[in-house]
């Protein structure tokens, strides 16, 4: 089992998730330069946060066309695991891995703050462990975090059961007191219809040790792992 | 002046106005043994400007305490070093950039930012944090303040956290703490001071010597443009008059991104082990830094303009010289290895030349296109620049009596709503809004963020194994007000306080770093006050064992001959041996004792007997006085340092043993603010609420002195009832006063009694209410 974390210039909590899997998880992890077309024989791949290629014209608009990220589709349509943090969700977006669109905060400002965040779906390669209706607490930083989509596509995103995690406030209600950032529908994090692709703006790099506030993101890297295993399992 | 064509002949007149006196400019012309043409006087007026040369400056700031024994590198480098154990080291530095934040706000501070940032990494290091101290005009009309004014003061805030924000956020460095102030003479000149901290290996340090003749010398980063010109000499070294505006031009524009692929490309080509040297192109740019390497490393530099990259066609030998736009290094290495740096720059999409070669000879020789430009000995031009002894004098005492201090209210008063009026004034208000416009947490070290601790708490991970031990903490404070009345007493108090949050973190103060900023140094008062803040600080490092590593002076904070207050800001670095052990401000369990721990009276129960005057003189200078009351006159408390020194000692000892469960000091606002912030805290860090009911120890002063009165030297505690014991004997040992003074309760009562009448009678949740959300009133009023 090994984990990929891509770095494009600018990706700044890279080193983050690569602390988070290769200290606290303990798994094997490398970085994946965003020149490289090879993907090291990774079982999962990680899209960090931070401002990939400056986030000029838009956020993520850039990094798509990134000779990495040929790969990461390719790995991705073929069933491979793929988690966007933050800009890493942005770039998904706009790859076309993920459906809708990223705009500013609704307050037009900066965030950077622990949020509630419920686990709406279990059965994806990333909350697998998680308990249905679970309430996570992790940080956000971002400043264009307000997703968006058309009514199909969000009727669609319900549908499939895509949504798998929502802005809540801290006993798990679904309000506009728990959105920090005017979402629609509350939407922190989605999948793709297939279930290994996903993408959410809270940072579950930065909530994997108590020390740090909250241990509550520690259950998508840990799902990650049991789907791994799974995985192999099956293949066994 | 942004444009000066090489053919214009050099006058008196023209020295002039590149700011050189005519003593500076004789000294100029023999130095060079003839005339010097425009390139050459433009590099002399930006070396020998008040911010690059100290000229006004180092005659005091030879007084500083700059040695102790973690002490690796102190001032006169990029930042300061000190050793953090484990063959790690610290470097950390604090910078104005007051007058751009004023001109042009939102650039003023992304590139305040990124200039320390690059300081820091310049030496090898990575940065790992950064604090911001801000000071501005009062945002909200009344007291003699125009809407107009406060609406004003508003954007510029608003421009400066903006750019604060966007700069450390997209770099990827949280940014941690600092303080937001709010004083009238900061209408015209806000301050703008960034602090930066980096973590390296000890044995991995550069320093900016251009040793090897031969050696090629390699400018990599960001293109050459017209940004900035004079940005040092004449934005940063004069003061404020009504055309300042125009000075637009003069303020440089930061670019984070590329400053974070500077950072990652200098890191890793500091690994290939053919560095020899590094210096970052701040102030002054080109000039400044291959002057100051040159002159370091005891040689010259030889370089050819027409190789340096640049964003523009047809600029001159002079601009390119004097640019000072952002993000550019220059790097010194090993000769015939070039291409091995070239290539990691390469990787990183960063233009990367040999712009020269270090030479014999000390000689800065500039061409362009093999012709000429400029050729100046490095050494006088850096080290026999102009200094200073400015004229002296102490300003005529003020003319005060005890009707203008403070009258004290009735004894049984109720100050219930003063107290919440104190804690919804922008001072004491929380700055929540403007710290969740910050990334906090990203590096995933942040222990205590803003308002979580009384200093930011960075746990540091080692480098190759990622294992956590220690931690550093961080706190920077400077109180203007105060060293307006008594610039010696309030530097004292500075340092005091910055080293007083740090130990109320639960680390041990190790160094210091300083950002002094005042008026014009042509002012004999204005350097009255400067000579005195000196001493003040000097006394101060040295009691409290702080040497100052760095920092930077930042004169002519003026506008139309008005100076600011004197506002020496210190931060203070600390080391907390066991990450774990961070001491938050939050109350925690009900039932837990509060004590009250103060340093200057050793003997229990012991009281401050002075003159009622002198307490009304004192509470004067306090944040209630001026709040309530709008009266700021008076004296800042008397400071006594060795019951600071043996506080902190008390703090640290019980962190280390972990035997207090909440640590907050008593600073702006007095114990009542104290309490009501560990109630406050105690919710934001997700513990269940908790009340406070308090009864503050029989002094012969009146209440709001007890309440509000902001005496150094003390700190609340919450204490397990277990733990009361050793608590209580650990503050014998360290001669310090330990008091019960109440009790976390349950629920969200807040009570404080003052000789048997409850003086404050509220609620947590009414309190909380006027302190979380007023600044965001304020600011979102536009």
């Amino acid at each position: 089992m090994k984990f990929g974390v891509v770095v494009f210039p600018g990706s700044n909590c890279d080193h983050d998730a690569f602390y988070a899997i290769s200290n606290i998880l303990k798994k094997p992890v490398e970085f994946i330069w965003h020149q490289s077309q090879d993907l090291a024989n990774c079982d999962a791949i990680i899209l960090p946060g931070g401002f990939a290629y400056g986030d000029y014209l838009r956020t993520g608009a850039i990094a798509r066309f990134s000779p990495v990220m040929k790969s990461v589709s390719k790995f991705a349509k073929s069933g491979g695991m793929v988690l966007g943090v933050c800009n890493g969700f942005q770039i998904l977006l706009e790859a076309g891995l993920l459906p809708g669109a990223m705009t500013r905060n609704s307050g037009l400002r900066f965030i950077c703050r622990h949020v509630h965040v419920r686990v709406e779906q279990t059965d994806t390669a990333f909350t697998n462990a998680a308990a249905k209706g679970q309430v996570l607490r992790i940080p956000i930083a971002h400043s264009d975090g307000n997703y968006t989509c058309d009514e199909a596509a969000l009727g669609e995103l319900e549908t499939n059961r895509q949504v798998i995690f929502r802005y809540t406030t801290s006993d798990g209600t679904e309000d506009a007191a728990g959105n920090p950032n005017g979402s629609i529908a509350n939407i922190a994090g989605i999948c793709n219809r297939e279930r290994n692709v996903a993408g959410l703006m809270p940072h579950p790099e930065r909530a994997v040790e108590s020390a740090l506030d909250s241990a509550d993101g520690l259950v998508i890297f840990r799902s990650m792992v049991e789907a791994l295993v799974g995985a192999a399992k099956a293949t066994a | 002046m942004a444009t000066a064509p090489t053919e214009i002949k050099v006058t008196p007149e023209i020295a002039a106005e590149h700011g050189l006196t005519a003593q500076e400019f004789a000294r100029v012309k023999e130095i060079l043994g003839r005339e010097p043409n425009i390139t050459e006087l433009g590099i002399f007026s930006v070396m020998w400007s008040e911010h690059c040369s100290y000229k006004s400056s180092k005659v005091h700031l030879k007084r500083l305490p700059t040695r102790g024994k973690l002490v690796v590198q102190g001032p006169g480098e990029n930042a300061g070093v000190v050793d953090i154990g484990d063959g790690l080291v610290a470097a950390f530095k604090i910078e104005s950039h007051n007058h751009p934040s004023y001109v042009e706000p939102f650039q003023g501070a992304t590139t305040g930012v990124g200039g320390i940032l690059r300081d820091i990494f310049t030496m090898g290091a990575r940065p790992v944090a950064v604090l911001d101290s801000l000071r501005f005009g009062p945002i909200t009309a009344g007291n003699g303040v125009s809407e107009k004014e406060a609406a004003k003061n508003r954007r510029i805030l608003d421009g400066v956290i903006r750019g604060v924000a966007h700069y450390g956020n997209c770099f990827g460095v949280p940014t941690v703490g600092g303080e937001v102030a709010f004083e009238p003479c900061y209408s015209q000149n806000p301050l703008v001071n960034a602090l930066a901290l980096g973590i390296a290996k000890k044995d991995d340090i550069f320093l900016a010597k251009a040793k090897g003749i031969g050696n090629p010398v390699i400018y990599v980063g960001a293109k050459t443009g017209r940004d900035g010109i004079h940005g040092a000499s004449l934005l940063a070294s004069a003061e404020f008059t009504e055309e300042s505006q125009q000075k637009r031009p003069n303020v440089q524009v930061g670019d984070p991104f590329m400053e974070k692929l500077l950072l990652e490309a200098c890191l890793e080509a500091m690994q290939t082990g053919t560095v020899v040297a590094i210096q970052d192109m701040g102030a002054a740019g080109l000039t400044c830094s291959t002057t100051e390497m040159a002159s370091r490393g005891g040689t010259g530099i030889e370089i050819d303009l027409a190789k340096v990259p640049q964003r523009e066609s047809g600029m001159t030998p002079y601009e390119i010289m004097l640019s000072e736009s952002q993000e550019r290094m220059l790097l010194v290495v090993e000769d015939g290895r070039e291409q091995e740096v070239l290539d990691v720059f390469k990787k990183w999409g960063l233009d990367a030349v040999v712009v020269g070669e270090v030479t014999e000879g000390g000689l800065l020789r500039v061409r362009d296109r093999g012709k000429l430009a400029a050729e100046i000995p490095a050494h006088p031009l850096a080290e026999e620049g102009p200094v200073y002894q400015r004229p002296i004098a102490q300003p005529p005492a003020r003319k005060e009596t005890a009707a203008d201090w403070f009258q004290f209210s009735a004894e049984r008063t109720n100050l219930t709503d003063n107290f919440a009026k104190l804690l919804g004034s922008p001072a004491i208000a929380s700055k929540r809004w403007i710290t969740e416009q910050y990334d906090t947490s990203v590096r995933t070290n942040t222990l205590a963020g803003p308002g979580a601790s009384d200093a930011a708490v960075i746990r540091i991970k080692d480098p190759e194994t990622g294992k956590v031990k220690r931690a550093l903490a961080l706190a920077t404070d400077g109180n203007g007000r105060w060293c307006e009345l008594n610039p010696r007493v309030g530097a004292m108090h500075a340092v005091a306080e910055a080293a007083r949050n740090v130990a109320t973190s639960g680390a041990r103060p190790m160094a210091a770093t300083n950002c002094l900023n005042f008026g014009s140094p042509e002012k004999p008062a204005v350097m009255w006050q400067f000579s005195e803040a000196i001493d003040g600080l000097t006394i101060a490092c040295n009691e409290l064992g702080t040497p100052i590593t760095g920092g930077n002076v930042s004169f002519y904070n003026e506008t139309l001959g008005k100076s600011i207050y004197p506002t020496p800001v210190i931060g203070v670095l600390g080391i907390l041996e066991d990450a774990s052990r961070v001491l938050k401000i939050g109350f925690r369990e009900e039932g837990d004792v509060i004590v009250l721990l103060d340093g200057s009276t050793p003997l229990a129960g012991a009281q401050h007997a002075a003159p009622l005057q002198e307490r009304q003189r004192e509470f004067s200078s306090s944040e209630y006085s001026k709040t309530i009351r709008g009266i700021v006159t008076g004296e800042p408390p008397a400071i006594d340092l060795g019951a600071e020194k043996r506080l902190q000692e008390c703090l640290v000892s019980l962190a280390a043993a972990g035997s207090v469960r909440s640590a907050h000091d008593v600073s702006d606002g007095g114990i009542a603010v104290t309490l009501a912030e560990s109630c406050f805290a105690a919710a934001s860090q997700g513990a269940t609420q908790v009340g406070a009911n308090a009864s503050l120890p029989p002094e012969a002063s009146p209440a709001e002195y007890a309440l509000f009165g902001e005496r150094g030297a003390r700190a609340i505690v919450s204490v397990a009832p277990s733990s009361l014991g050793a608590v209580l004997e650990t503050a014998r040992q360290c001669g310090v006063a330990a008091q019960e003074i109440g009790q976390v309760i349950r629920g969200d009562g807040f009570r404080i009694e003052y000789k048997g009448s409850a003086v404050v009678d509220s609620s947590v949740a009414n309190l909380f209410e006027t302190w979380a959300h007023s600044l965001e009133r304020t600011l979102k009023a536009g």
